[in-house]
């Protein structure tokens, strides 16, 4: 087996999870220098909402062509309500409050949801159903399963989407102005109030779709999952530079390959002594890096005098 | 009955009243300057009445109604239009991008194509540079650019925050110009200058701005020739 070769094709589909996910991040920062802290958990919430009603649907006979669409439409629904609730509830009274009270409000917002969700559906993992068998391909000497064929189409489609409604549409450009100069955009009969809320339910959408795709990457949906999900993504976002959305592709992307990488051979490079349960580590080194050396990221230009 | 009429208006601006009830009047295709010392108020003046700035009191009616409450997106879809000190161009949308953001509430595309031609017309350079980002352009340029994006919404009401400033003075020469050409062409325009002689060589008339109150008004000819205008604004 190519173990090269097999960790760029898992990182390739850990990292648009990842991107998916550190696009929601950057949207919501560029627009209104917020790090919405809450959106790991927004992730989370699709997660579960889509592993509920797949699982649901499946037991009562749904075939599977119309329970996961279904599943997913339900993870959507619920994740952009509750992405333009907590901007409208958390976030707007705090428009024009110093920097710290919104970011505080979204770690606030952050354990409540997690909290939330605890209740709702309890501690316990929720198990994706196993819906599509599984069927593993062999390319080169890897392997990769028509489920990660799927996930990566999937992830790659809605991050195609949302480039071509940022950079084609009415509304994608009202909100690069909005995120260029809010004033101004106002001043162009822009209601920039909306193009904020159309922001939370544009990356709360992908979160949704993220939420599904990890779900059945992992197997699992967890009240807690989003957590480390969501800093990870942070700093796939940070390491393409934050507010840039050709930065979060590449940095989610760069990020699952890094991390995959880094699995794979990190028992090799210390000689056994650290083994692949410490992947995690990775994104906050390279957190770490990035604010250290570069803290405008690899596409960014333009946070050295906003930090 | 004048296309904007202000009555008492007060705003507050970073904790000091910054204008102190001030009334005035513009007629439909006239131009109108406000002149004053920095920090009079003038470009607080024109931020409360785009809708940028609330007013703490005082009344704003344009074409016959009320705009006082109307947020500043409201303001800029009936024509009122602010073309922002410090010119305000989106750096990171091409020129092409900017100007078509000035049309962003309007929906009659082949007339929009036509108006795009007209700014083009007035000025070549903005065509030249279409595909650039406006970061990239020298600060006459971006005031082209600022003041053909306000065009392109086809505004009713011009309002133009210190057109000339940071310029050089070829730069201010094309974009007076280009203003008389606006005006001449029937545009009501309210221009903020600090260079009072180049303002008021432009309106019709103008209010003299102190200590955000109004301490004068009068023609801009009869400005120009008042010995306490002179003194005060003309360096005469």
């Amino acid at each position: 087996m190519d173990v090269l070769l097999q960790q760029l094709i898992n990182g390739l589909i850990l990292g648009s999870l990842y991107a998916l996910v550190a696009l929601g991040y950057t949207m919501v920062y560029g627009i209104l220098e917020l790090i919405n802290f809450a959106h790991g958990e927004i992730v989370m919430v699709g997660a579960m909402v889509s592993v509920s009603v797949l699982a649901a649907l499946t037991a009562a006979g749904v075939p599977v062509a119309l329970a996961l669409p279904l599943a997913l439409a339900a993870a959507v629904v619920v994740c952009v309500v509750t992405g333009v609730l907590v901007e409208r509830v958390a976030y707007r009274p705090l428009r024009n409050a110093p920097r710290l009270a919104p970011l505080i409000t979204a770690i606030g917002v952050s354990i409540v949801l997690q909290n939330l969700a605890m209740i709702f559906w309890g501690r316990q993992y929720l198990s994706f159903p196993p819906v599509i068998e599984v069927q593993v391909y062999d390319v080169l000497g890897a392997t990769v399963s028509n489920v990660q064929i799927l996930i990566f189409v999937v992830a790659a489609l809605t991050m195609g989407g949302l480039l071509l409604l940022v950079n084609r549409t009415r509304l994608g450009r009202a909100m690069r102005a909005t995120a260029q100069n809010r004033e101004v955009a106002g001043l162009m009969g822009v209601d920039v109030n909306r193009v904020i809320a159309a922001t939370f339910i544009v990356g709360s959408a992908l979160a949704a779709v993220a939420g599904l795709l990890i779900a059945s990457y992992y197997g699992i949906a967890h009240y807690n999952m989003g957590f480390i999900l969501g800093l990870k993504a942070f700093s796939a976002a940070v390491l393409g530079g934050i507010g840039n959305i050709p930065g979060a592709l590449l940095g989610g992307l760069l990020l699952g390959v890094i991390e995959s990488l880094g699995a794979g051979y990190i028992g090799d490079l210390t000689g056994g002594f650290l083994g692949s349960h410490y992947q995690d580590i990775f994104a906050f080194l390279i957190l770490i890096l990035v604010l250290t050396f570069r803290p405008s990221g690899l596409l960014g230009e333009r946070v050295a005098d906003r930090a | 009955m004048s296309l904007l009429e202000v009555q008492g208006l007060a705003v507050h601006y970073g904790g000091i009243r910054a204008v102190k009830g001030i009334d005035l009047q513009v007629e439909e295709g006239e131009v109108v300057c406000l002149i004053g010392a920095n920090g009079a108020g003038k470009t607080t003046t024109l931020r409360a009445l785009a809708g940028l700035l609330p007013a703490a009191s005082g009344s704003i009616r344009y074409a016959g109604s009320e705009v006082t409450d109307l947020p500043v997106h409201a303001r800029a879809r009936i024509g009122i239009s602010l073309v922002p000190e410090g010119r305000g161009v989106f750096p990171r949308l091409t020129v092409a991008e900017n100007l078509d953001m000035g049309a962003y509430s309007r929906r009659d595309r082949a007339e929009i194509s036509a108006d795009l031609e007209h700014v083009y017309g007035l000025f070549p350079r903005l065509y030249e540079r279409r595909s650039q980002t406006g970061g990239t352009l020298s600060g006459g340029e971006q005031q082209m650019l600022s003041l053909g994006r306000a065009l392109m919404s086809r505004p009713r009401l011009l309002l133009l925050d210190e057109p000339s400033m940071g310029l050089a003075p070829l730069a201010v020469q094309k974009i007076f110009e280009t203003i008389r050409l606006i005006a001449a062409a029937g545009m009501t325009l309210l221009l903020v200058e600090q260079n009072a002689r180049l303002a008021l060589e432009s309106s019709r008339r103008g209010y003299v701005l102190e200590g955000g109150c109004i301490v004068h008004q009068d023609d801009a000819a009869a400005l120009l020739a008042s010995p306490r205008v002179r003194a005060a604004y003309l360096g005469a």
